[in-house]
C-alpha cells in the first residue's frame, strides 16, 4: 500500500496546499492540527466527496485524481473507507443493515461478512437495534465495523473520538489500536490531540492553516519537532524568537538570555523551544544554560505544579514540576531554571512563510 | 342529501397530491442541490403560486389551457378533450396552488439532511441513486410526509382558482368549497353549514394525522418511519392474530 497526496483548493478566505506521501505498507500516519486547519478537507479530497482545484492523488498505483489528465473517480470507485466524526450511521438501518451496505458479494455473503466484522468489533447482540439506541462507544464500533467490511485498501478516520467522553475513549482507543495494527492497508488520522497521535500512529505530518510540514516518524517529531508550528502543536509551551549567533548559540531576546544548544542548527532557524517539564530549578549564581526570573503565579494543576516564571527578556516562561519537588523550595519569589543543551530545540518558521 | 361534492373534492385533492408529491420531491431535491443563483431564481418561481391570488392563478391557467388558446384547443382538435370546465380541470388549478406547500416543505428536508450520509454511502461502493431511495429520502420522510398532508389540505380547500377553472356544475364540477358559496348564494344556511362542518372534520382528521405522525417520527428509530411502519403493522398484525388464535384455543380448552 502507498499513498501520494498533493492537493489545492482555494476557497476564497481559506487556501488548502497539502503534499504528503505514504511510503509504506499498513502505516498510520496522523495529520495533526488546530481544528479548521484542513485535515477534514483533506480527507474529503482523498475520499472523493470534496474536489480540489488542482493536483495528483494515487493509491497502490491507481491514480484516484489527476487534475492535469482530467481524472477524478468518484468516491464508490475509491475503495477508501472513511470514519466520520460523528460516525454517520445510517439512522433509518439496523446495525446488521449499515454494515451490510458496504460489505461485498450477494446477499448472504454480505451478511457472513458483516456478521463477522459485528463479531470482531465486539458489538455481538445489538445487530436488530437502530442507530439511535446504541452508546457512543458502540456507535464507533458499528462505524468501523461498516467500515472494514467493505474491504478498503486505505482508510481515513477523522477524530474518531471526538464524541466521547474520557474514560470511555481509553478502552476504545487500545481497541482500535489492536484493529489498526491488524488491518492490511493504510490509514489516515485526522487529530488534534497529540497524545493520542503519539499512542496510535507511526508518522506525524502538522497540518496548520491550509499547508503541511512533511511527514516525521512520530517519536522523532515528539522528541524534537523542527518548526514553530510543529512545536507548539506537539505541547511545546516555551517558544521565544530567536537569532544564531557567531558561535552556534541561541540569542532569545524574549526571554533575555543566550542558550547553548547539542541539537542541529537548521538554516532559517528563527525561534528556540522548550518544554515545560525540562528544566530543573537551581541555586541563584548557578552558570551555564539558565533563564532567571520572577515566580510570578503557581498554577496547582492536577498531578503538578505550573509556575510561571516573569524573565529579563519580558516574556513569560512556563516551568512544570512535580508537586513536592515545589513544596521542597519553599515557595521562592526567584527561580534560575537550568536547561539541558539537549533540550533547547531550535525552529524554523514552517508553515506557509 | 347529494354526496357528490364530497367525492368529487376528494378525488380532486387526492390525484393533484400524487402528482405534486413526485413533482415536489423532484424539483425540491434539484433545488437543494442547484448553485445559488439558480437556486434563488428557480425558488421564486417555485413559491410564486404561494402568494399569488388564486383568481390570478385560474386566469392565468385559463390563458393556456382555455379552448381559444394554445394547449388547450390542441387537445380539444387532437384527442377532443376539454381540459376546462369539466371535473378534473379543478386538478390543475389545485396543483398549482398546493405545489409550493409540497415543494418548500420537502426542501427544508432535504437541506436539512446531513450529506455526511450520504458520503457514507458513496465512500461505502453504493451509487447515488442508492443513497438517496434507501438513506437520503428514509431520513428525509417526515418533512416530505407533512408536505404532502398540507398540499392534500390545501387542495381539499382550494375554490378561486377551482371556481374559474372549472365552475360549478352540481353533479360535474361541484367540490365542497364551491358548493358551500352556491348553498349560501341562495340562502340554504343549513345546507351551506352541513358542508363547513365536512370541511372542518376533514382537515381536523388530516392535520391531527400529521402530528401524530412527526411525534412518532421524533420520539421512534426512524425505521418505523413510513414503509417500515407499515410492514411492522403487518408483521405485528400477523403475531396478534397468532396470539388471539393460541388464546382463543386456550379458552376453548378451558371450557370444555
Amino acid at each position: 500500500m502507498s499513498l501520494s497526496v498533493d492537493v489545492h483548493k482555494d476557497l476564497g478566505s481559506f487556501k488548502l496546499d497539502v503534499s504528503f506521501e505514504l511510503p509504506h505498507a499498513d502505516e498510520t500516519l496522523a495529520l495533526l492540527g488546530p481544528s479548521g486547519c484542513g485535515k477534514s478537507l483533506t480527507l474529503g479530497c482523498i475520499a472523493g466527496t470534496v474536489r480540489p482545484d488542482a493536483g495528483r492523488i494515487v493509491l497502490d498505483g491507481t491514480v484516484l485524481f489527476d487534475s492535469e489528465k482530467g481524472v477524478s473517480l468518484p468516491p464508490q470507485k475509491r475503495n477508501v473507507g472513511y470514519l466520520f466524526q460523528q460516525y454517520a450511521l445510517f439512522p433509518n438501518m439496523t446495525v446488521l443493515q449499515n454494515v451490510m451496505v458496504g460489505a461485498k458479494g450477494d446477499r448472504a455473503e454480505r451478511e457472513r461478512t458483516a456478521r463477522s466484522w459485528i463479531d470482531r468489533m465486539q458489538v455481538t447482540g445489538l445487530e436488530g437495534r437502530s442507530p439511535a439506541q446504541l452508546s457512543g462507544g458502540q456507535q464507533q464500533r458499528v462505524a468501523l465495523a461498516r467500515m472494514f467490511a467493505s474491504e478498503p485498501a486505505l482508510v481515513l478516520l477523522d477524530e474518531p473520538f471526538s464524541a466521547l467522553d474520557g474514560h470511555l475513549r481509553w478502552t476504545l482507543e487500545m481497541g482500535l489500536s489492536d484493529t489498526l495494527k491488524s488491518f492490511r492497508g493504510g490509514a489516515l488520522y485526522v487529530s488534534h490531540n497529540r497524545d493520542e497521535v503519539y499512542r496510535l500512529c507511526d508518522s506525524v505530518c502538522v497540518v496548520t492553516d491550509g499547508a503541511n510540514e512533511p511527514p516525521e516518524a512520530t517519536r522523532r517529531f515528539f522528541e524534537y519537532p523542527r518548526t514553530v508550528p510543529a512545536a507548539t502543536i506537539s505541547g511545546c509551551k516555551n517558544i521565544s524568537a530567536a537569532t544564531v549567533t557567531a558561535d552556534g548559540q541561541l540569542e532569545c531576546p524574549d526571554w533575555g538570555v543566550r542558550l547553548r544548544t547539542s541539537l542541529p542548527i537548521a538554516d532559517g532557524t528563527c525561534a528556540a523551544g522548550i518544554r515545560a517539564h525540562y528544566f530543573t530549578v537551581a541555586g541563584p549564581g548557578e552558570e551555564g544554560n539558565v533563564i532567571c526570573g520572577r515566580v510570578e503565579r503557581v498554577i496547582d494543576n492536577t498531578f503538578s505544579m505550573i509556575v510561571m516564571v516573569r524573565t529579563l527578556g519580558g516574556a513569560a516562561v512556563r516551568y512544570e514540576c512535580d508537586k513536592e519537588l515545589w513544596r521542597a523550595l519553599d515557595d521562592p519569589k526567584e527561580v534560575t531554571l537550568v536547561i539541558d543543551p539537549r533540550f533547547v530545540m531550535p525552529l524554523t518558521a514552517g508553515g506557509r512563510s | 342529501m347529494d354526496w357528490y361534492p364530497l367525492w368529487n373534492s376528494l378525488r380532486i385533492a387526492a390525484v393533484s397530491t400524487a402528482v405534486v408529491f413526485l413533482l415536489g420531491i423532484w424539483l425540491a431535491n434539484l433545488v437543494a442541490r442547484a448553485p445559488a443563483l439558480l437556486k434563488g431564481a428557480l425558488d421564486v418561481v417555485l413559491t410564486l403560486p404561494l402568494v399569488l391570488p388564486p383568481t390570478v392563478i385560474g386566469y392565468l391557467i385559463l390563458l393556456v389551457l382555455g379552448p381559444k388558446h394554445p394547449v388547450g384547443e390542441w387537445f380539444l382538435q387532437t384527442f377532443d378533450i376539454r381540459l376546462v370546465m369539466t371535473w378534473y380541470s379543478a386538478i390543475f388549478a389545485t396543483i398549482v396552488v398546493s405545489f409550493p406547500l409540497m415543494y418548500r416543505t420537502a426542501r427544508g428536508a432535504f437541506e436539512g439532511f446531513d450529506q455526511r450520509l450520504a458520503q457514507a454511502g458513496q465512500t461505502l461502493g453504493r451509487s447515488n441513486t442508492w443513497v438517496f431511495w434507501r438513506v437520503k429520502m428514509p431520513c428525509c420522510m417526515p418533512g416530505i410526509v407533512a408536505g404532502a398532508v398540507l398540499a392534500f389540505a390545501r387542495a381539499l380547500g382550494e375554490y378561486g382558482a377551482t371556481s374559474m377553472v372549472a365552475g360549478y356544475t352540481p353533479g360535474s364540477t361541484a367540490t365542497i368549497s364551491t358548493t358551500v358559496y352556491q348553498l349560501w348564494r341562495i340562502n340554504d344556511e343549513a345546507g351551506a353549514m352541513t358542508w363547513v362542518l365536512v370541511n372542518v372534520a376533514i382537515s381536523a382528521v388530516v392535520l391531527i394525522a400529521m402530528n401524530l405522525f412527526e411525534r412518532r417520527a421524533r420520539q421512534g428509530a426512524s425505521a418505523e418511519v413510513g414503509l417500515g411502519a407499515l410492514g411492522r403493522w403487518w408483521r405485528d398484525r400477523a403475531a396478534r392474530r397468532d396470539a388471539a388464535a393460541v388464546a382463543g384455543a386456550g379458552n376453548g380448552g378451558g371450557s370444555l
